[in-house]
């Protein structure tokens, strides 16, 4: 089996505090795999590691075999890995098309362009477009994102990080705070993704996860509880009493 | 299928065009060349810190790197220019050039200690280089003159056409000339590709490198880009005058060119026009009036002006545009 994403003994402490204890993933090339654990249990700092947006303090991260420990957030999405942010990371003041344009021309290698108009070229202009089709955002083509609903922006963090033609795509809770009847059509367009997209997904929505997911890591206190695929993980006791029990009853 | 039917890419195909409002504004100086000819000295010093004020906009204004200590550029512009001069090179352009290289040739060097940290820390920083150049200029008084500034300074004529006069006609169609065309370059950044991941980054800096773009490696080229534009508005007042003064460097320069910026407007190109224009027509009546008092007024127009026209005159301009768009519907 071909893994797109491992890390080994990854482990990240903020003075006295693990907030990554020793995780050693093993993500499958294509595979839907969801980090699931209470709140504080270190998933968004586990991104942030895989991304490159945090320094480990000990550990590896590989990517499709090789190692990228040393790479910054920027190198490492042009190896192929991008993401989303728990909380918008938008651009507040410019059109929805511009800020995916802005994504594509970074990926294509047109963003040092000086000379002409953002919106000369043609390739990139069209691939912008496309992308907003893709993810039934057109009719918001020229509006400026803060003048948008949640629900929309969100689809934007989206956007932005598929500007980058990601072969992993890491999603930090892309549904939070978005109306569970949003949430359904934006899982429906995290879906229609191509298969060969590795997918990692932080949620909280355990029907969405388990609908989503082929296969979840459970994590407790910065360290991997369990990993399994989503069966086994809804019939797990010690899973079920330290997190479905407590989110059944919040 | 064609993206134009899926996604109307009209509004942004159109934003890198030139408005009606644009061309009347170019208009301007061209009128003011006939208006008031007696004037042409003062216009002239409009058109150079228009230029001055115009590079400060495109690293403050487009990327978001503050600094009150941008006349640093500005006088290494002054003085490589009046210095070629005094040895014998005394063609205009050449001089521009030589500015443009050494000036932004500093800002490479000095990006690296700016671009590290915070805000407050680039303030202090840039504050900290501009002192650093203003005493360099005044221990070297053999090849700056220190105190008593660069004397001496003869320009060959523009192109080997034209002359340098007293009443400064010469001296405003360069500075115009050299400020249209640098305004016009300035004006294809900030709409090109390059110039809209500028915006980004001053829009959301953890975003960008999660789009892969090496944030730092951008700034700098913009930083750079600005000292140059600074190095030739200091060539144009070296070359104009005739004379390089020491305060070329000094703090009050770096500071009232950030006023005027935010006089007029940050981040939009003509809002350094518009704060040149203001604040050098206004210093130059008041003065006139009272020659004690007059920068009294200067302060009430300002905190006038940031009270109820916090994005500067550019902004009120455009709500004010927006307004009148919005009414015969």
């Amino acid at each position: 089996m071909s893994y797109a994403l491992q890390t080994v003994g990854l482990t990240k402490k903020f003075g006295g505090f693990v907030a990554t204890d020793n995780v050693s993933l093993d993500v499958a090339t294509g595979s839907r795999h969801a980090l699931i654990g209470p709140n504080g249990a270190g998933k968004t700092t586990l991104i942030n590691l895989l991304t490159g947006f945090l320094e480990p303090s000990a550990g590896q991260v590989l990517l499709e075999g090789s190692d990228v420990t040393a790479l910054s957030q920027h190198e490492r999405v042009k190896r192929g890995v991008a993401r989303t942010f728990q909380i918008n990371r938008l651009f507040a003041d410019m059109t929805v098309l511009e800020s995916v344009l802005l994504g594509v021309c970074e990926r294509r290698g047109l963003a040092t362009r000086w000379w002409r108009p953002l919106g000369a070229h043609a390739d990139a202009l069209d691939e912008a477009a496309q992308l907003l089709v893709q993810l039934r955002l057109s009719e918001l083509a020229n509006e400026r994102a803060k003048n948008l609903a949640y629900g929309k922006q969100r689809l934007i963090e989206i956007a932005l990080a598929l500007a980058a033609k990601p072969r992993v795509l890491l999603l930090d809770e892309p549904a939070a705070g978005v109306p569970t009847s949003e949430s359904r059509e934006l899982f429906e367009t995290i879906a229609r993704l191509p298969r060969d997209v590795t997918v990692v997904l932080i949620e909280h929505d355990m029907d969405l996860v388990f609908r989503f997911a082929d296969r979840i890591s459970v994590l407790v206190s910065g360290a991997i509880l369990v990993e399994d695929v989503p069966e086994k993980i809804a019939a797990d006791p010690m899973v079920r009493q330290l997190y479905l029990g407590e989110a059944a009853h919040g | 299928m064609s993206s134009d039917a899926l996604v109307d890419l009209g509004p942004l195909r159109r934003a890198s065009r030139w408005r009606p409002a644009e061309v009347a504004f170019w208009l301007l100086p061209v009128v003011a060349y006939f208006v008031f000819p007696e004037n042409h000295l003062l216009l002239s010093q409009i058109a150079i810190v228009a230029l001055f004020a115009l590079s400060l906009d495109l690293i403050l204004g487009y990327a978001g790197i503050i600094s009150l200590g941008h006349a640093a550029f500005f006088g290494i512009g002054a003085y490589s220019a009046g210095l070629l001069a005094k040895n014998g090179i005394a063609d205009p352009i050449v001089g521009l050039v030589a500015a443009l290289v050494l000036s932004a040739l500093a800002g490479f060097v000095t990006s690296f200690l700016v671009l590290r940290g915070s805000d407050l820390t680039r303030l202090m920083v840039t504050i900290g280089v501009c002192l650093m150049m203003f005493e360099a200029a005044n221990k070297l008084t053999r090849w700056t003159g220190g105190t008593d500034g660069l004397q001496g300074i003869e320009m060959k004529p523009v192109l080997g056409l034209f002359r340098f006069d007293m009443v400064g006609t010469t001296a405003y169609l360069y500075a115009l000339a050299v400020l249209f065309a640098m305004f016009w370059i300035a004006r294809r950044i900030v709409h090109s590709p390059f110039g809209m991941s500028l915006s980004g980054i001053k829009q959301n800096v953890v975003r960008m490198p999660a789009l892969g773009t090496p944030v730092h490696r951008r700034l700098v080229a913009i930083y750079v880009i600005g000292a140059g534009y600074a190095g030739v508005a200091g060539a144009l007042l070296a070359q104009t005058t005739q004379f390089v003064s020491i305060d070329v460097f000094s703090f009050s320069r770096s500071a009232e060119i950030m006023l005027i910026l935010v006089l007029g407007g940050t981040g939009g190109l003509y809002g350094a026009l518009l704060g040149t224009i203001v604040f050098v027509v206004a210093h130059d009546r008041l003065s006139d009036l009272n020659p004690q008092y007059w920068q009294f007024w200067l302060g009430l127009l300002l905190v006038v002006v940031v009270l109820f026209a916090r994005d500067g005159i550019l902004g009120a301009l455009r709500r004010v545009a927006a307004m009148a768009r919005r009414r015969p519907a």
